[in-house]
């Protein structure tokens, strides 16, 4: 528990680095509370990109603006690009006097999946690879929720969307989640994790060990959508957190290459329960075999992480690395 | 003041617009290779590797990404500029509309190359026609010598008014053609320009301010009203800019077009980049015929200078204006359209009409310039002509 990176709640809330009251971010979702504990999280003064979206747009209507730290929104897809381009001035700028060296500073981008799975995956591979210091998090709400509930490659198989809606002869989404944190981690990145709303503590730890580290990091934190899944506002970490104790969602880090599961639900909720909490699988219950097909894919998902992670044993890896 | 050493050079296009990157010394470049312009960035990485610039050079994976870390670079304070042509300005087109909204003084070392399909690597104009509604400033020039100094000339620009510049050579003509530049010294150009003092910064933690934020139907009108203010005062800029250039250094380049024997013309043609050089000679073998024509060499396109062109054009009876794109709208291309409608509240409108020519880089040889002359002639002549017409193209 007491390891460097943990924060108690109390510290956490102590330091309240808050998006402001007034943002408009729908009733009930959680993008605010990942906000919140970031930068609450952060030792480092931070500047911030942020993709087009839901979070960008119910927090910058002007005249108003809800973000207590620099911020800086460029297009849907160039998130990474752009923190690549600031990141890139400050190391100029600290080089050339400019700006003093001692003046810490630490770069994060914001994106959805949309913009970090999809139209924005290219920038955010070129920034990667280029190893820029930035920390990229992607809160994954599993869809285009911005405009309107469309699919996109982070929405799970068998969800219903308005661009994969359930019909007489569909239902729902036809293809896998991509393994958006395996992708970063083969980059050869630093640190890449996977988090959810519902663990804080995780989550903190995740982020300020990213902060700590000098080089492209990378966490996706599950973040679920009111409108999008369809269940009541007051649900949103309840959701989450089914998703994780589910084995839908698992908590995890690779750190160098290394892979370690960060919790095993101790007494799985079957995934049925995952599905029935949300309005996008309600169609779902009628199709024994895409509930198998989902549950199949579960499985090898921990199966996978199981054997990655055996590579610690292998090379005698304990802690960090 | 104008005894400043100066330095003759030979040099292509792409050496030129490097060799001023690297006097310039930004901050940041953020570049992707792209034929014909990639020299550019290739000799300015070299300078970055001998320690001659203390630049951070960020070779992304795409334009698109080039400019959004330009866009990035420069809302953090940096001096910043990149180079690229044709399908990568393409590719740009969706930031560079972000890059001058928010008012950030990114300067762009644009070579002229046809767009695809089908795919050509060859000049026309088609590229950067199609960004001129971009909200960028865009310099075009005749030759490497020019393009070299308007590049300094557009740091100064782009900081005083605060947006954007794109400096621009035709592809593989200028690119790659090798020419005497007179060039200053890297310690005088680093004095002209001094630094960025920027409007904003991202950097600044204790004042953090927002970036590109949602702007909705009851403010985006009023910002984008502000920008257009903004070219209508580059004009100014431009012309202070390039003026006090010229007697600081001791040149005499043109500020926005360049009137070439328009003295007494009774008809004249307006041409822009290195097709010019090619007119100019056309112009003097039908001035030794005592024919009684001039050329116009529209220098800047955006903002468009027709206060000038209204002056330059005010007697004379014909213009042929010469495209090196197409604007596929049926009504020719775009320089035409501005031009004409330019000259549309003349007192003694002149008779109007379209060259487009050299396009995907097919040669402009000077007897299709004499071809143009003469077409123009008989315009002036009161023949009734098509009011656009293809030049060295088999039909």
């Amino acid at each position: 528990m007491a390891d460097s990176f943990s924060l108690s709640l109390k510290e956490l809330a102590r330091r309240n680095k808050s998006l402001a009251p007034g943002h408009r971010a729908c009733a009930g979702c959680p993008f605010p509370a990942v906000v919140r504990m970031t930068l609450s999280a952060s030792d480092y003064p931070v500047v911030v990109a942020n993709a087009t979206g839901c979070m960008e747009v119910t927090t910058s209507i002007f005249p108003f603006g809800a973000w207590p730290v620099p911020w800086i929104h460029n297009a849907f897809e160039n998130a990474a690009a752009t923190i690549s381009g600031v990141e890139a001035a400050y190391k100029a700028l600290v080089r050339k006097g400019v700006v003093p060296a001692d003046k810490k500073i630490k770069f994060i981008a914001f994106g959805g999946d949309g913009g970090t799975y999809d139209i924005g995956l290219q920038s955010l591979s070129g920034a990667a690879e280029r190893g820029h210091n930035f920390l990229y998090i992607l809160y994954d709400n599993e869809g285009y929720m911005n405009t309107g509930i469309q699919r996109s490659s982070s929405t799970p198989y068998g969800a219903s969307t308005t661009t994969s809606p359930a019909g007489k002869v569909l239902h729902g989404k036809l293809q896998h989640k991509k393994p958006i944190v395996d992708i970063m981690a083969a980059h050869g990145i630093p640190y890449a994790a996977q988090a959810s709303v519902s663990h804080w503590n995780d989550y903190v730890k995740k982020v300020r060990k990213a902060l700590s580290i000098e080089g492209p990091t990378f966490i996706a934190v599950y973040s679920p959508c009111v409108p999008g899944w369809g269940y009541p506002e007051n649900k949103s970490i309840e959701v989450a957190k089914i998703a994780v104790e589910s084995g839908f969602w698992p908590l995890y880090e690779v750190e160098n290459g290394y892979y370690k599961i960060n919790y095993r639900p101790r007494n799985p909720v079957p995934i049925e329960e995952f599905l029935k909490s949300q309005a996008r699988f309600a169609h779902l219950l009628n199709y024994p075999e895409a509930i198998e097909e989902l549950k199949r894919f579960i499985q090898e998902r921990w199966k996978f992480l199981e054997f990655m992670e055996k590579r610690r044993e292998i090379d005698g890896v304990t802690e960090n690395v | 003041m104008s005894e400043t050493l100066k330095v003759k050079q030979a040099l292509t296009g792409n050496e030129a617009f490097a060799f001023a990157m690297k006097q310039i010394n930004p901050d940041v470049v953020a570049a992707y290779p792209i034929t014909p312009a990639t020299e550019i960035v290739q000799i300015f990485s070299k300078y970055v590797a001998d320690g001659e610039v203390d630049t951070e050079f960020v070779a992304v994976e795409s334009e698109h990404s080039a400019m959004s870390a330009c866009i990035g670079a420069a809302t953090a304070g940096a001096r910043v500029m990149t180079g690229t042509s044709s399908q990568g300005l393409a590719l740009m087109h969706e930031v560079l509309y972000i890059a001058s909204a928010l008012r950030l003084p990114i300067v762009l070392a644009e070579v002229n190359r046809a767009l695809s399909a089908p795919i050509n690597i060859h000049c026309d104009h088609s590229d950067t026609m199609g960004s001129r509604d971009s909200g960028w400033i865009q310099i075009y020039c005749e030759n490497a010598n020019e393009g070299y100094h308007s590049l300094i000339q557009a740091v100064k620009i782009a900081e005083t008014i605060n947006l954007p510049v794109m400096v621009t050579l035709d592809g593989f003509i200028i690119s790659h053609g090798m020419e005497v530049v007179e060039t200053l010294e890297t310690d005088v150009v680093r004095q002209y320009l001094g630094k960025r003092k920027p409007l904003y910064n991202v950097l600044d933690y204790e004042n953090p301010i927002m970036v590109g934020p949602l702007d909705l139907t009851d403010y985006y009108f009023e910002h984008k009203r502000q920008q257009i203010e903004a070219m209508k005062k580059a004009k100014d800029v431009i012309e202070e800019v390039i003026t006090d250039y010229n007697k600081r250094f001791g040149f005499d380049f043109p500020v926005f077009a360049e009137a070439y024997r328009m003295e007494d013309a009774e008809y004249a043609i307006l041409s822009m980049s290195s097709a010019a050089g090619t007119m100019k000679e056309a112009v003097d073998v039908m001035r030794e015929k005592g024919e009684k024509v001039g050329l116009v060499r529209l220098k800047v396109f955006r903002p468009f200078p027709y206060e000038v062109l209204q002056e330059f054009f005010k007697n004379v009876k014909a213009i042929g204006v010469m495209d090196r794109s197409d604007s596929v709208s049926t009504m020719g291309g775009p320089v035409f359209n501005e031009v004409r409608s330019a000259l549309y509240d003349l007192d003694t409108r002149p008779r109007i009409m379209n060259f487009v020519f050299g396009l995907g880089g097919r040669d402009f040889p000077l007897s299709d310039a004499l071809y143009i002359v003469n077409r123009v002639k008989e315009l002036k002549e009161g023949k009734t002509l098509d009011f656009v017409e293809y030049v060295g193209v088999r039909e």
